[in-house]
């Protein structure tokens, strides 16, 4: 069972309170939201990195002698 | 400049863990609040992400974070990120820090939430961050609840303290 810890400032009381299923739910729901953030992220990099490569490749030049060119 | 530092209330959370902490019923009767926080998470990695709601709300919030993990430094706008603490598999035994400042926090204003955190890790992958949020509801803060990303829970001896501050 997972608990949350809950403090009253009125009281001074600390609970820890067993998270209802609708918490439980919420909390998946966050996980997985952020999963699926993380995989688009990785996904839009690699992505870019492809198209990177591609251009270079098209160019003719390497990663360095590109960097040369806006340095 | 404040005048008076109190302590409200602290918690230091227990063998079982802790899936999230909440500061409710927070008195109005401060200018400024300060939450200061030591935590780890028992996820599977090396760091774990920190949420925060206010007044149980997870929306309105505009975030703006300068953040460096390991040799890259990011920015960008995460909605209610407050920072990371080290996770399972970081350096053991060690622990995150937080400082989260609050202004005019009981104001009829949008509310403007200040952080900085490191999470502590002794490896090469270690975040840092500097977030500001605003928080664009006028109602006063009456509680803060910190939510970890991904499900985890926050590991014994972690603690949180809020201090209330007064400029007069």
């Amino acid at each position: 069972m997972t608990n949350k810890i809950v403090v009253d400032c009125s009281t001074g009381e600390v609970q820890e309170i067993a998270l209802t299923a609708e918490e439980i739910a919420e909390r998946e729901a966050m996980a997985a939201e952020y999963a699926a953030q993380k995989a688009q992220e990785k996904a839009d990099k690699a992505a870019k990195a492809e198209a990177k490569a591609e251009l270079l490749e098209k160019l003719g030049i390497t990663a360095e002698e590109a960097q040369l060119l806006l340095s | 400049m404040a005048t008076t530092y109190t302590l409200i209330s602290s918690v230091t959370v227990g063998s079982g863990g802790a899936a999230n902490i909440e500061f409710t019923s927070i008195p109005s009767t401060y200018t400024d609040l300060v939450l200061k926080l030591s935590g780890r998470s028992n996820r599977s990695e090396t760091t774990e992400f920190l949420n925060i709601n206010l007044n149980s709300s997870a929306s309105n919030f505009d975030n703006k974070t300068l953040e460096s993990a390991g040799t890259s430094v990011y920015s960008g706008s995460y909605g209610t990120y407050i920072g990371s603490i080290p996770a399972a598999t970081a350096t053991a035994n060690t622990f995150g820090s937080f400082e989260i400042y609050i202004p005019n926090y009981a104001g009829s204003n949008f509310k403007s939430v200040s952080s900085d955190s490191a999470s502590e890790n002794n490896l090469a992958q270690n975040y840092q961050d500097l977030i500001a949020i605003l928080w664009s509801q006028t109602a006063a803060i009456t509680s803060i609840k910190l939510v970890p990303s991904n499900a985890s829970n926050f590991v014994q001896y972690s603690n949180a303290y809020l201090y209330g501050i007064s400029n007069a």
